[in-house]
C-alpha cells in the first residue's frame, strides 16, 4: 500500500514537473525558430540575373553559403565584398555561394551587382517563397549548408572577412 | 423610436425611485397574515420599471439595428437593468424587501452614472460588427449583475453586524464603501449641474508626443492639462498643471466628484450626527443574518458560471474571430481574469475554509470593487483594445 | 495498523473523522459535525514521511491553492498599470519607451520585467503551480469522498444525526403510516429512498458533489491545451502584406497555398449615407471619421504538384472570399484575418520625355514601380534607359542616393535620355518634385505625367491545433461548474430509536431551499420538522 502510494505520487509529480519544465524552458529560454540548425535545408529554385535556373539540390556534395540580402541593407553592402573575396578562394575547394535578394527590382539588383563585381550567382526571390521557406527576419541572414544539404549554422547580422573565411572553412566538403 | 426609447428609460428610472420608497416603507410596517402590502407594491412597481427598461432596450435595438451594448452608456445602463432583473429573481426566491431597499438605489446610481456619458446611438466600428457583440456583452453584464447582488447582501450584512459603538477599522472601511457610493452620486450631481449651466472652457495644451492640441473642459479646471493655456475668457484658471501622460480632464472630473462626495457625506454626517452605517443600522436590525449570508453566497454561486461563460468563454471565442487570438492580455481581458480568479478564491475560501458571515461579506464588497474597477477605470483610464467603449 | 474500526463494524482508513458507514464521530467533534468531504480521511494529511509526501501535502492544501490564486491575481493586476510590450509602438526600444513615457516608475516597471509580465517564466510558473494544485487537491479529495458516499449506510449513528444542522427528535406516534406518507412525498420530489429496518435515507442531487472535480478536470485540460501551443507544429502565426492584383504564397502554409488580392475596400460612415438614428453620433465624431468596413476580396489557390520554393507555381482555384474583420477566411485549419492596410501605395509612374525649351513631348513612358524595365524605346530615335532605381529614396550619410526599403514610398530614378540630337545620352536624376542633372545642363528632361496607385492589405495567418482542446476543456469546465453550482446534494435521515423518531437533514449548499422543501414534506405529517440548530447559536 505504502509503496504503491509513494510511486504513484512520484510518477504524477514527475509528469507534471516535466510538462511544466518543458513549457517554461521552450517558451522563455529557447528562441522560437521555425527552421533550426540540423534541419535539412529547404530546396528552392530561382532564376539568376542571366536567366539561369539555380536549384539548391543541384549543389549536393558541395558546401553552400546561402546569403539573404537587400540593396538598402548597409551591413549586407559591407559584407558583400568579403563574401566575394572568400568565394574566389574557396570555390575551388567545393564551396559555393548563392546570394538571394529579397525580391527587389531587377534594375536595382543589377546595379548593385555591377558595382561590387560579384562573381557568384545572385538570384531574386520575387514572390517571397524562399524567404517564407527559410523564415527570414532581419537582414542579412546567412545559412551554412554542408555537402549533405544539412543546415550547419545560421548567422544573422554582419560578418567580418575573417568570419566569412571561418564559416566557409566549416562547410568545405 | 429613438425618442420613445429614451422616454422609456426615464420612466424606468422614476419607477425604480418610487419602488425604493415602497421597499423603505415595508421595513416599518408589520406583516399582516404574512403578506406585506408595501413590499408587494414595491416589487410590482419594480417589475413595471424593469419592463419599461426592457422596452428602452428593445426599441433602441430596433432603432440602431444592433444590440445597444456598444458603448459605456449602453453597457452600464444594461448592467443596471440586469441588476434589477437579478434582484427580481432573488426576491421571488427569498422574499426579502430589504434587498430591494439597497439594490434599487445602486441600480439607480448605476443608470444615472451611465447617463453622464454620450448617449447618441452610434454605428458600429468593424471590430464590433458581429453577433457575438450581444452574446458576449449581455452574458458578461448579466454575470456581473448577479455577482453584484452578493455585494448588496454583503453590505446589508456588514451594516447589521459591524459594531458602531466605537470607531474601528471595520467602521472605517464600511464608511469608505458608503462614501464611494455617495461620490458616484456626487459625480452625477456635479456633471449635471455644470452641464445645465453650459460651462465650457477650452485649453490649448501639449500632449505627450510634444504636439499641441485642444481640450475642452465642462467643469471648472482645478487641475489643468500639460502646459495648458486657457482659451475661453472668464473661466477659472487651473490651480496646477498635470504632466502630459495624465488625462487632466478626467482627473479634474474625479476630483470634483470626490469633493462633491465629501460635501454630501459631511452634510449627512452633520444632519445624522453619527456614521452613515450607524444611521442605516436600525433599518436592518430585524434581518436574518443567515439568510442574508445565504443570498450573498447564492448570488455568487449563480453568477459565477454566468460570468465565466460571458466574460471569459464567449469573450475568447469572439476574440479568436475578431482579433485573431482568443487571448491577448489586453487590460480588459486581464481584469476579467482577475475578477474570475477573485470569485474562485471566494468560493474556495467559503467551501473549504469555512469563510461564512462577515468575512464572506467583506469579500463580496471587494469583488464588487473589482467589477466596478473593470467597468469604469479600465475603460476610462487604462487604454486598451476595449477603450472605444469609453468614448 | 492503517485502519480504524468503528463500533458498527465498518473499517475506515486512518484519519477518518466520521465513520464512512454509520457516521459516528471517530474523533472529538464540536456540537455540529463538519460535513465537508463527509468527514472522510484526506489521505495527504495522514501520511507525511518522505519528501514526495511533503510536496504532495503542500499542494493538497486549499490554503496554498488560494494563495496561489491571490498572488496570480495581484501579479496580473500589476501588469495592467502600463501597457505591455506587445502594445507599445514596435519601432521604439522598450527600455527608452517606458522611461520616456512614464518617468522613473516606468523605468522600474521595465527593469523589473513587468513590461512583459505575462510571458515571464515566473508568471507561467504561477499558472502551472495552480494547475499542480488543481490536480493534487482534486485527487486527494475525490477518492475519499467517493468512498464515503458509496459506503454510507441508511441507519446512521445517533450522535451523527443529532449533530446535524437540521435535526429533530420526537415521540413516534403512528410511525409506519407517517413514514409511508413522507416516503411518498419524497419520491415525488425526486429523492431516491433507501430503507433499512424501518429507517430511511432519502437522497437527491448527489451528482452535484462531483461538479468541482469535473470543472477542475476541464481546467486541467485547458491548461494542457495552453501548454501544447509551444510544441512545434501546433501553432502558426504569420503576417502577410499583399497588394491589389498580387498573387502571393501564404506564409506558414509551407508553400501549399497562394492568395490573390483582387481588391481592398475601406469604408467610413458618412453623414448622408447613414440612417437618421446615427446622425447625432456621426456629427459628434465628424462625418467620415469612423471606420465602417475593412475588406479584402481574395481568391485562394492551392499549389498543384510538388512544392519547390521559388518555382513558378501551378495553381488550382479553391474559392473566392471577402475577408472582413470578424469574418476570417477559413480553409484546411488555416484562418486569414484582416488586420491592417495601406491606402494608395504607388503602382506606376509616368513621365514625358520633353524638350526643356519648347516643352514638346516625344513620348510617354510608364514605369512599373515594382519591376521597372531597363529600357523604354519611344521610337524615332528617342529612348530612355533606367540606370538606377531607388524605390524608397533618401540621401545617405555620404550624400549618395539610396533606398530605405523595397517599398515604392518615394521612388527616384537615374535616367539616361537618348535623342537623335543627343546620341550619347543625357543623365538625369529624377525624384518626386526634384530633378538633378549631375553632368551639367541637359536639353531634355523627364517631366512628371501621372501616377497610378493601389491599396495594400495586411492579413494575419493562423492555424492553431490546440483550439479544440481548449474548447473541450472550457466545455467540461462549464458543465462541472453548472453541475456543482445549480444543483445541490440533499439528504434526509429518519431513524427510529425505541419510541423516538430522529430526523436529520443535510445539504451541501442552499439551506434555505432545503428548509422550504422540508416544510412542504412535513407540514401534514405527525413528524416534527427538523429545526435549524445553527439558528440557536446566533
Amino acid at each position: 500500500m505504502k509503496e504503491k502510494r509513494f510511486w504513484l505520487r512520484t510518477v504524477i509529480l514527475a509528469i507534471m514537473l516535466a510538462a511544466i519544465g518543458y513549457t517554461i524552458y521552450s517558451n522563455v529560454f529557447v528562441e522560437k525558430k521555425a527552421i533550426q540548425v540540423g534541419d535539412s535545408a529547404p530546396d528552392f529554385v530561382l532564376t539568376d540575373l542571366n536567366g539561369n535556373k539555380i536549384q539548391l539540390s543541384d549543389y549536393r556534395g558541395k558546401g553552400v553559403f546561402l546569403n539573404f540580402w537587400g540593396t538598402w541593407c548597409k551591413p549586407c553592402e559591407k559584407e558583400m565584398p568579403y563574401i566575394n573575396n572568400q568565394y574566389n578562394l574557396y570555390k575551388n575547394e567545393g564551396v559555393e555561394v548563392i546570394a538571394v535578394n529579397v525580391g527587389e527590382a531587377k534594375v536595382a539588383v543589377q546595379t548593385f551587382v555591377n558595382r561590387f563585381q560579384l562573381s557568384f550567382p545572385v538570384v531574386i526571390d520575387q514572390q517571397d517563397q524562399v524567404m517564407n521557406a527559410y523564415h527570414i527576419g532581419p537582414l542579412p541572414t546567412t545559412f551554412l549548408i554542408d555537402k549533405d544539404g544539412k543546415i550547419v549554422d545560421m548567422i544573422t547580422g554582419t560578418m567580418t572577412e575573417e568570419d566569412v573565411r571561418k564559416y566557409m572553412e566549416t562547410i568545405k566538403p | 423610436m429613438v425618442q420613445l426609447s429614451s422616454t422609456l428609460l426615464y420612466i424606468a428610472f422614476v419607477l425604480y425611485l418610487i419602488a425604493t420608497l415602497f421597499f423603505g416603507g415595508a421595513i416599518r410596517v408589520k406583516k399582516k397574515d404574512g403578506v406585506d402590502r408595501w413590499a408587494t407594491i414595491g416589487i410590482v412597481v419594480t417589475i413595471i420599471g424593469f419592463i419599461a427598461q426592457l422596452g428602452y432596450f428593445i426599441t433602441r435595438w430596433i432603432a440602431a439595428g444592433h444590440a445597444p451594448v456598444s458603448n459605456l452608456f449602453e453597457f452600464t445602463t444594461f448592467f443596471g437593468m440586469m441588476l434589477v432583473g437579478a434582484f427580481i429573481v432573488i426576491y421571488f426566491i427569498y422574499k426579502t424587501s430589504l434587498l430591494g431597499l439597497f439594490t434599487l438605489p445602486i441600480a439607480i446610481l448605476v443608470i444615472a452614472y451611465a447617463s453622464m456619458f454620450p448617449r447618441e446611438i452610434s454605428p458600429l466600428i468593424p471590430a464590433l460588427q458581429s453577433d457575438w457583440l450581444h452574446i458576449h456583452v449581455t452574458t458578461a453584464a448579466a454575470g456581473e449583475a448577479i455577482l453584484a447582488i452578493s455585494f448588496v447582501a454583503g453590505l446589508i450584512y456588514l451594516i447589521r453586524v459591524v459594531d458602531q459603538s466605537k470607531p474601528s477599522k471595520r467602521t472605517f472601511w464600511l464608511e469608505f464603501v458608503l462614501f464611494f457610493l455617495i461620490s458616484t452620486l456626487g459625480f452625477v450631481i456635479v456633471t449635471t449641474s455644470f452641464r445645465a449651466a453650459g460651462y465650457e472652457a477650452a485649453f490649448e495644451w501639449i500632449d505627450k508626443n510634444g504636439k499641441q492640441d485642444e481640450m475642452v473642459y465642462h467643469m471648472p479646471a482645478l487641475v489643468g492639462p500639460h502646459e495648458g493655456v486657457l482659451k475661453t475668457e472668464g473661466r477659472m484658471t487651473p490651480l496646477i498643471d498635470m504632466p502630459a501622460i495624465i488625462n487632466a480632464r478626467k482627473l479634474n472630473t474625479v476630483i470634483w466628484s470626490l469633493f462633491a462626495g465629501l460635501g454630501l457625506y459631511g452634510l449627512l454626517r452633520l444632519v445624522l450626527r453619527k456614521r452613515i452605517a450607524a444611521a442605516l443600522q436600525p433599518l436592518v436590525k430585524n434581518v436574518n443574518l443567515d439568510l442574508v449570508d445565504e443570498i450573498g453566497y447564492r448570488s455568487v454561486a449563480i453568477g459565477f458560471p454566468v460570468f465565466t461563460l460571458g466574460a471569459l468563454i464567449f469573450a475568447m471565442i469572439w476574440a479568436q474571430i475578431a482579433w485573431t487570438r482568443f487571448w491577448g492580455w489586453d487590460p480588459k481581458e486581464v481584469w476579467a481574469l482577475i475578477t474570475w480568479l477573485f470569485y474562485a478564491a471566494f468560493l474556495h475560501l467559503r467551501l473549504s475554509k469555512g469563510w461564512h458571515g462577515e468575512r464572506s461579506a467583506w469579500l463580496a464588497v471587494i469583488g464588487f470593487a473589482i467589477i466596478m474597477f473593470n467597468l469604469v477605470a479600465v475603460n476610462l483610464v487604462i487604454a486598451g483594445l476595449h477603450s472605444y467603449a469609453g468614448s | 495498523m492503517e485502519h480504524v474500526k468503528c463500533e458498527c463494524g465498518h473499517v475506515n482508513p486512518i484519519g477518518t473523522v466520521l465513520c464512512e458507514a454509520c457516521g459516528k464521530p471517530l474523533e472529538e467533534v464540536p456540537t455540529l459535525v463538519d460535513m465537508r468531504y463527509e468527514g472522510s480521511a484526506r489521505r495527504s494529511q495522514t501520511y507525511n514521511k518522505t519528501i514526495i509526501d511533503k510536496i504532495w501535502n503542500f499542494f493538497s492544501s486549499v490554503k496554498v491553492g488560494v494563495w496561489l490564486i491571490v498572488i496570480t491575481l495581484i501579479a496580473s493586476a500589476i501588469g495592467t498599470i502600463y501597457p505591455q510590450q506587445m502594445y507599445i509602438p514596435p519601432t521604439v526600444s522598450p527600455a527608452e519607451y517606458y522611461e520616456q513615457q512614464y518617468g522613473w516608475l516606468g523605468k522600474w516597471y521595465y527593469t523589473l520585467g513587468f513590461h512583459d509580465l505575462y510571458s515571464s517564466w515566473w508568471y507561467m510558473l504561477l499558472i502551472a503551480l495552480i494547475g499542480v494544485s488543481l490536480v493534487i487537491c482534486s485527487l486527494d479529495r475525490v477518492v475519499p469522498l467517493y468512498r464515503a458516499l458509496n459506503n454510507q449506510r441508511v441507519t446512521r449513528n445517533e450522535q451523527f444525526l443529532q449533530r446535524q444542522r437540521l435535526f429533530s427528535r420526537a415521540q413516534a406516534t403512528d410511525y409506519e403510516t407517517a413514514l409511508r406518507h413522507v416516503v411518498d412525498k419524497l419520491t415525488k420530489r425526486g429523492y431516491r429512498i433507501r430503507e433499512e429496518n424501518g429507517n430511511i435515507l432519502a437522497e437527491k442531487g448527489r451528482f452535484s458533489r462531483w461538479g468541482p472535480y469535473v470543472n477542475h478536470i476541464g481546467l486541467i485540460i485547458f491548461l494542457i491545451g495552453a501548454m501544447l501551443r509551444f510544441v512545434p507544429g501546433m501553432y502558426v502565426d504569420e503576417n502577410m502584406w499583399i497588394r491589389e492584383g498580387e498573387i502571393k504564397e501564404i506564409p506558414g502554409t509551407k508553400g501549399k497555398y497562394f492568395l490573390e488580392n483582387k481588391k481592398f475596400i475601406f469604408e467610413v460612415y458618412e453623414k448622408e449615407k447613414e440612417k437618421e438614428a446615427f446622425q447625432p453620433a456621426i456629427d459628434r465624431v465628424g462625418s467620415g471619421m469612423m471606420a465602417k468596413n475593412y475588406q479584402t476580396d481574395v481568391v485562394l489557390y492551392e499549389r498543384v504538384g510538388p512544392v519547390v520554393a521559388g518555382e513558378e507555381p501551378k495553381l488550382k482555384k479553391i474559392k473566392s472570399f471577402s475577408i472582413r474583420v470578424n469574418e476570417p477566411l477559413k480553409h484546411d485549419h488555416y484562418a486569414l484575418y484582416q488586420v491592417d492596410f495601406k491606402l494608395d501605395e504607388l503602382k506606376n509612374m509616368s513621365f514625358h520625355l520633353t524638350d526643356k525649351q519648347t516643352n514638346k513631348s516625344f513620348g510617354t513612358i510608364t514605369i512599373d514601380l515594382i519591376q521597372p524595365e531597363k529600357e523604354y524605346d519611344l521610337g524615332n530615335g528617342y529612348k530612355v534607359q533606367l540606370l538606377s532605381y531607388f524605390p524608397d529614396f533618401y540621401f545617405d550619410e555620404n550624400g549618395n542616393p539610396n533606398t530605405r526599403s523595397k517599398v515604392p514610398n518615394n521612388p527616384a530614378f537615374v535616367f539616361k535620355m537618348f535623342a537623335p540630337d543627343r546620341p550619347k545620352g543625357e543623365v538625369s536624376f529624377t525624384a518626386i518634385r526634384q530633378t538633378i542633372e549631375p553632368l551639367g545642363d541637359n536639353k531634355y528632361k523627364m517631366s512628371f505625367a501621372g501616377i497610378e496607385t493601389r491599396n495594400v492589405s495586411a492579413l494575419t495567418v493562423r492555424r492553431d491545433f490546440t483550439l479544440w482542446i481548449l474548447g473541450v476543456g472550457g466545455a467540461i469546465f462549464m458543465i462541472g461548474l453548472i453541475q456543482g453550482m445549480y444543483w445541490n446534494h440533499r439528504r434526509l435521515w429518519i431513524r427510529r430509536i425505541d419510541e423516538e423518531v430522529l430526523i436529520a437533514a443535510h445539504t451541501n449548499k442552499n439551506w434555505f431551499g432545503l428548509k422550504k422543501e422540508l416544510e412542504g414534506i412535513f407540514n401534514d405529517t405527525p413528524f416534527v420538522m427538523p429545526i435549524d440548530q445553527a439558528d440557536k447559536r446566533s
